[in-house]
């Protein structure tokens, strides 16, 4: 698909009913403040008739404290979003807006670095933002105690177990400071159990440090379980296709009734999604 | 605001902080060893005793070829050549010629550590460079060193320059390619998690790229030092300079005077420095390694 083609493609359809009646389909609370938003972005890869279509005019708006989970099936450029959000990447045509906020990324992967230790990887995000010596060794330790790791600061990273790992790369993340925390399937590779407890872990931390989060996954279940909102996206290209809004009452558990039922219905939008694709 | 409507966590937090403490002792199993005095000794002696049956085979064969009698006139078995040796090394002619060559070993080594890895940090960071001068590093790295010699000698003469000048060409092209691999091979889900970060420019090599090419570097310097240390043999054997008994030189006096037994011992000295030395490299990559979690629980020095 060339540039010009996708361009004249009409308007896409506002985004479909909610399966929550009464929620809102858009972020911005009451007093209209953003975190993060993108504004008609696409992002084409490659060029002439091998250019790749990742997003198509994708609009979101995510309100400053919000727990926003993308979901879409494989090609949908979930991770091509966030990179877009973190600029690392550059969109080929609309705007993003972060309105100043500082933002980090986690990967599927720790990324930890492996010569150092836990300590010192979490140390190094503090020296790369220009934290004085001698406060980082403090906040690294209240870091690392903020992920319940107070006593594996000495660790390396092949001294810890996964989920540890991925902990640390929490920290890390944190370490920069930032009130933008874009995850990128961050309990993937993780067993269930662990994940649970992660879960917990992270919305914990998210309640207090006040984060506002954009989580990619693929894992619906988990993606109703942790967001205030989830995103659908369409695949090839990207596009958003449908909002659900989470309503948060009391303690919620990956496997509660709620969660199932409204994973259920957005599984079968998924498939329908799919099912366009395998004709 | 999103936030005044969170709830608190499902769990109270200290209940879930113990089951995550639980699940990751689970995870990491017993708390490694300690390293008790037996063990040590044990792990020593299943590193050396290989070594030293080696050594015993090489002796053994020796001997055999010295028992049959060929070019008996010359040809000296161990009993002749290791008390020789011990002689030697009673001597301060042998220590005065390991200080000469040593030290000229460290200087042009050295000085190719330096060079070749300021040429590795250039030509890895400019692309213009690299398209310039890639392939002649490469190209230099298969120069057979003696070639050098030549043209060394008419620049410099008969004199230690020289045997350095030879040691660097020998020696650099092989640590600025082990650095530009390194840097080639930094991991780019690394690269990226730097990068959102914060660090760039010099900060971004500092703390990211050197640390990440470290082994690819430590491989091309251990294989620059075995380069040095050929031309430094070669060197001392070409260019014999009055007054500064080398190795090589005794070497050479020893062939003048067909001594069999001094010849032997030198080679002896020759090889047990090329060992120790290449011990020590092998041990950095080895620490390097473990720091990482390189290494499979059964490798061995």
């Amino acid at each position: 698909m060339s540039v010009t083609q996708w361009r004249r493609t009409p308007p896409e359809q506002a985004p479909g009913p909610s399966a929550f009646p009464g929620a809102a389909a858009d972020g911005p609370t009451a007093d209209g403040q953003v975190a993060v938003r993108l504004s008609e972005v696409s992002k084409v890869y490659g060029r002439g008739p091998s250019a790749v279509l990742a997003l198509d005019r994708v609009s979101l708006t995510v309100a400053p404290g919000e727990f926003t989970c993308l979901i879409g099936a494989s090609g949908c450029g979930k991770s091509t979003l966030l990179s877009l959000v973190a600029g690392l990447d550059q969109p080929t045509a609309g705007s993003i807006s972060t309105e100043g906020r500082r933002v980090t990324l986690m990967f599927q992967e720790p990324a930890l670095f492996p010569w150092l230790t836990a300590e010192r990887n979490v140390e190094l995000a503090l020296r790369a933002r220009g934290v004085p010596k001698a406060q980082r060794r403090e906040r690294c330790a209240e870091l690392l105690d903020l992920v319940d790791l107070g006593g594996f600061g000495g660790r390396r990273p092949h001294e810890l177990s996964g989920g540890m790992r991925q902990r640390v790369a929490l920290a890390r993340a944190l370490a920069q400071d930032a009130d933008v925390l874009l995850m990128d399937e961050p309990f993937g590779a993780l067993d269930a159990m662990t994940r649970d407890l992660l879960h917990e872990e992270l919305e914990r931390i998210w309640g207090q440090q006040r984060l506002t989060v954009l989580f990619v996954t693929h894992n619906v279940r988990e993606a109703v379980r942790l967001g205030d909102r989830v995103v659908v996206l369409s695949s090839r290209p990207g596009r958003v296709i449908e909002e659900y809004r989470v309503p948060r009452q009391g303690p919620r558990r990956i496997d509660s009734p709620e969660v199932a039922r409204l994973a259920a219905t957005i599984t079968d939008r998924l498939r329908e999604e799919m099912s366009r694709h395998g004709d | 605001m999103a936030t005044e409507t969170r709830p608190a966590a499902n769990q109270p937090a200290a209940k879930q902080a113990t089951a995550i403490a639980g699940l990751d002792r689970l995870e990491l199993g017993s708390a490694p060893q300690r390293r008790s005095p037996a063990r040590v000794a044990r792990s020593a002696w299943s590193a050396a005793w290989p070594k030293l049956l080696a050594i015993a085979l090489i002796l053994v064969v020796w001997q055999a070829v010295h028992l049959t009698g060929w070019k008996s006139y010359v040809l000296k078995g161990p009993g002749t050549v290791l008390p020789d040796l011990w002689g030697q090394l009673h001597h301060a002619l042998l220590w005065e010629a390991i200080g000469i060559t040593l030290r000229r070993a460290v200087l042009g080594y050295g000085l190719a550590l330096i060079i070749g890895s300021v040429i590795g940090i250039l030509v890895a960071r400019i692309p213009l460079l690299r398209a310039a001068v890639g392939s002649i590093i490469t190209g230099l790295q298969t120069m057979p060193s003696i070639v050098w010699f030549p043209i060394g000698i008419v620049l410099f003469g008969l004199s230690t320059p020289t045997i350095l000048f030879v040691m660097v060409l020998g020696a650099a092209p092989s640590i600025a390619n082990g650095l530009i691999t390194g840097v080639d091979y930094t991991p780019p889900l690394l690269l990226r998690a730097g990068q959102t970060m914060g660090l760039r420019g010099f900060t971004l090599y500092r703390y990211l790229i050197l640390p990440a090419s470290l082994p690819a570097y430590v491989a091309g310097m251990k294989q620059g030092w075995a380069f040095a240390w050929r031309s430094l043999m070669a060197g001392e054997l070409l260019v014999l300079i009055l007054g500064q008994p080398s190795l090589g030189v005794l070497l050479n006096n020893d062939q003048n005077l067909q001594d069999f037994a001094g010849l032997g011992s030198l080679v002896i000295v020759i090889l047990v420095i090329g060992i120790l030395v290449d011990t020590l490299f092998t041990k950095a990559d080895l620490a390097i390694r473990r720091r990482r979690g390189l290494l499979t629980p059964g490798t061995t020095s």
